[in-house]
């Protein structure tokens, strides 16, 4: 056997050799930006020096050709420089701007939306889902494909209150992270336990403690070291799922989705907030999900009809309150959506604080 | 190359319409490959039984411990040739800057080595190189990191760091992303590629508090750009914003919209005088008057009217620890242990380095097993970790003081005489 090729620990490589020449030439020393179009951001340095940033969206898992064709617009169209967002747009700079409508017009015809800037709908933050990942409860890319085809227009205009964040995620550990709109899997039954399994497949005493509410105990069963939930107090959660597959928690039938809201990453106005779970039950239902489009549009645009300018969808609830929120996205107010879980108190109303 | 192609109809439903569809582009990998052939049937599969059948196990390259993803398929019976689907993580450039040299030389890599799958990037920031068998992966490994790319973080280690665009191309950034991401994470590789932490350890860093790299909701440690002094403004700049968005959006979009109503709309003449005040003027009679010291750097005004006034001059970070997402106790965000540190010298950056460091050891002999930072800071209380890092306390750290007695005081008079003393020899 050949010898084997020790690493290069470079770690993190460093991107002056990637930047754009006028971004290394103005390297901390921007004044301010405009938008002079949707999709496009022009940003000003103190030095008098202009830059004009052009934001496609992408279907972020993207096949070799994708990426190709990518490039050959930057080499034609733009200055061989680009750069991602952390929503998988892609952004190509130019220094001039009569480079702008050509760039614009090859990414549009090749069918990458320009857009995703200032109070738009940006792309969706997603996972893996049943591509790659190995507890996933549904896909990432399907819903995220079939969402973005219904709200094209969304992110190619500017035309939302704020600007509008959107996550998936394919189990509750929430890999999308916060958004103003966010859809997660939601388990409704306890983890199925294959007992052949556990012996030989899980470190039960890791299983154990791995629950949020102590609901895994070891216990043998039909002669085989294994693991028990109590069934009282499972609440589904799939923690134990990961560090032990033979305790299946994904189901076809009762795995759903839930919708949340309200998350707010930016310190802008308020401080940043939690997403909170606003309705659940929905469908897992591939390869389009319908109920759950429809669910987000009719949230998104409530917002859009009734938010103030600059309110996020955290600021606009807090507003109207959520009573109203509820009534107005016409959802039915639970008693699951009352919070239980450790320091759930402080989410209860004490006051008398309530709109008639 | 000549497999035939497996009946995809629920896939096939997701490449209409108007956005990029990612299913056209695995068909067309599928075209010239038996291995993305039975990647899409398995796909499909999954779609149809509403399940997924990967499965981990234990995958790497020669010297590291981490940073593949092993993937090996539960259904291989029926989609042979896509049974190892592995990825390798890849750590982005700061500010996810590239070129399309490089970008053409990692698909080329990527068509020789592995499925033609990349994604730009995972929610960690890495750059997903999806789908190689165990075979090939060490191959894979060894020419992207020829290329100067090198693994990122799986699994009980430092993990892959994002950062924002900042000061490449943002008036917003208040330091050195971009440097302070690669000396940070750079110097902790070890605890990235040879996994030996509790659990894993996030850094992120935005350059200023509008937070896009979501570090508070996300990091163990957040690095994010604030300033000391006062707003910068710009008067064209203001009277331009003002001639073309009028009195009403300025009242009801930036003035009532400061969250400590720092902002005021004055008569020129009437403007306050001090050393705290900003004021600039956004027609001939009337001006906008900012009470600094009231500021909490919000982000709000600025973002409205970006250039009329911008962030100050004395710049540095804020940074939060503890931040996480669901599991085990629920989402915790990051707090605030350091309200300033500047981020100007090498020594700056060398001190954020040092806090890192501290942070991290102290994670490492403290956390319990799958324990997060914030998890271990909620079950040890802020005090004890402040102490094991060496910073000192600071009511920039909490929303309130404590509502409740439950807590015993008998060393208040110390730690007063602490203070004054601490007081006394800073004059």
């Amino acid at each position: 056997m050949a010898t084997m090729r020790t690493p290069i620990e470079s770690g993190v490589p460093d991107n002056k050799q990637f930047l754009h020449p006028l971004m290394h030439k103005n390297y901390g020393n921007w004044k301010y930006h405009d938008r002079p179009r949707p999709g496009v951001l022009h940003h000003v340095s103190h030095s008098g020096d202009e830059i004009w940033t052009v934001r496609a969206g992408t279907q972020r898992q993207m096949d070799l050709y994708t990426i190709r064709k990518l490039c050959d617009i930057a080499d034609t169209y733009a200055d061989g420089h680009v750069r991602f967002t952390i929503r998988s747009n892609i952004e190509y700079m130019v220094s001039d701007q009569a480079k702008v409508a050509p760039l614009i017009e090859s990414l549009t015809s090749n069918g990458f939306p320009v857009g995703g800037t200032g109070n738009s709908v940006s792309s969706i933050a997603h996972t893996q889902g049943w591509l790659h990942c190995d507890i996933p409860g549904t896909d990432a890319s399907g819903a995220v494909k079939a969402l973005m085809d219904d709200l094209h227009a969304e992110f190619i205009q500017e035309d939302m209150p704020n600007r509008v964040h959107l996550s998936t995620s394919c189990c509750e550990i929430n890999c999308g992270g916060q958004a103003d709109i966010a859809i997660i899997i939601q388990h409704t039954k306890p983890p199925k336990i294959n007992h052949d399994l556990v012996a030989n497949m899980c470190e039960r005493p890791t299983v154990v403690a791995r629950c949020p509410v102590a609901a895994i105990r070891p216990a043998m069963v039909n002669g085989k070291p294994s693991l028990e939930i109590d069934e009282t107090k499972c609440m589904c959660c799939g923690a134990c799922y990961p560090p032990c597959p033979p305790m299946q928690i994904n189901d076809p039938e009762h795995s759903k989705l839930a919708i949340w809201v309200g998350g707010k990453n930016s310190n802008a106005r308020g401080k940043p907030t939690f997403m909170k779970m606003v309705a659940s039950g929905l469908p897992n239902n591939p390869p389009r999900w319908p109920e759950v489009s429809a669910m987000v549009k009719k949230i998104l645009y409530t917002y859009k009809e009734d938010a103030r300018s600059w309110e996020r969808v955290a600021d606009w609830i807090e507003r109207i309150g959520w009573p109203a929120f509820f009534e107005k996205c016409d959802l039915p107010f639970t008693k699951y959506l009352i919070d239980d879980w450790r320091g759930s108190r402080s989410s209860l109303n004490a006051s008398t604080h309530i709109r008639f | 190359m000549s497999k035939k192609q497996h009946d995809t109809p629920m896939l096939d439903q997701l490449e209409a319409g108007p956005w990029p569809s990612f299913v056209t582009g695995l068909k067309r990998l599928a075209k010239d490959s038996d291995y993305m052939t039975d990647l899409m049937g398995q796909l499909e599969h999954s779609y149809k039984t509403r399940k997924g059948y990967w499965k981990g196990g234990t995958v790497g390259v020669f010297g590291y411990g981490g940073g593949v993803i092993p993937r090996f398929s539960e259904v291989a019976e029926m989609f042979p040739a896509s049974k190892e689907f592995h990825t390798l993580r890849i750590q982005p450039p700061a500010g996810m800057h590239y070129n399309t040299d490089v970008l053409r030389k990692m698909c080329d890599i990527w068509e020789k080595h592995g499925s033609g799958l990349i994604a730009f990037h995972g929610q960690s920031g890495d750059i997903m190189f999806q789908g190689a068998s165990t075979a090939n992966v060490q191959g894979a490994f060894d020419e992207l990191n020829e290329l100067g790319f090198d693994l990122g973080g799986a699994g009980p280690a430092v993990r892959t760091s994002m950062s924002c665009v900042g000061a490449a191309r943002c008036e917003q950034s208040c330091f050195d992303e971009a440097r302070a991401h690669r000396q940070v994470v750079n110097t902790f590789l070890d605890d990235m590629h040879r996994p030996a932490l509790p659990y894993k350890f996030k850094f992120k860093f935005s350059g200023c508090p509008n937070d896009c790299m979501n570090s508070i909701q996300r990091a163990d440690m957040a690095v994010i750009g604030t300033w000391r002094d006062n707003m910068r403004t710009d008067e064209p700049l203001a009277r331009k914003w003002f001639a073309k968005h009028g009195m009403t959006e300025l009242v009801n979009d930036v003035v009532s919209r400061c969250p400590t109503k720092a902002i005021m709309l004055k008569e020129t003449k009437d403007v306050s005088k001090g050393a705290k005040i900003t004021s600039v003027a956004i027609n001939d009679t009337q001006s906008l008057e900012i009470d600094n010291s009231n500021c909490v750097r919000c982000m709000h005004c600025i973002n409205v009217m970006t250039g009329a006034l911008a962030t100050g001059t004395d710049k540095g970070v804020t940074v939060l620890m503890g931040g996480k997402r669901t599991l085990k106790i629920g989402d915790l965000m990051g707090t605030v242990v350091t309200p300033f540190m500047p981020m100007k010298t090498d020594e700056d950056y060398q001190a954020l380095v040092e806090l890192a460091q501290k942070s991290i050891d102290f994670f490492a002999e403290n956390a319990l097993e799958h324990e997060r930072t914030g998890e271990m800071i909620e079950r040890i209380g802020l005090i004890n970790f402040l102490e094991g890092i060496g910073l000192e306390i600071d009511p920039n750290m909490v929303s309130t003081p404590r509502t409740n007695p439950y807590v015993r005081t008998d060393g208040w008079d110390d730690e007063v005489a602490k203070i004054n003393a601490k007081k006394a020899a800073a004059n």
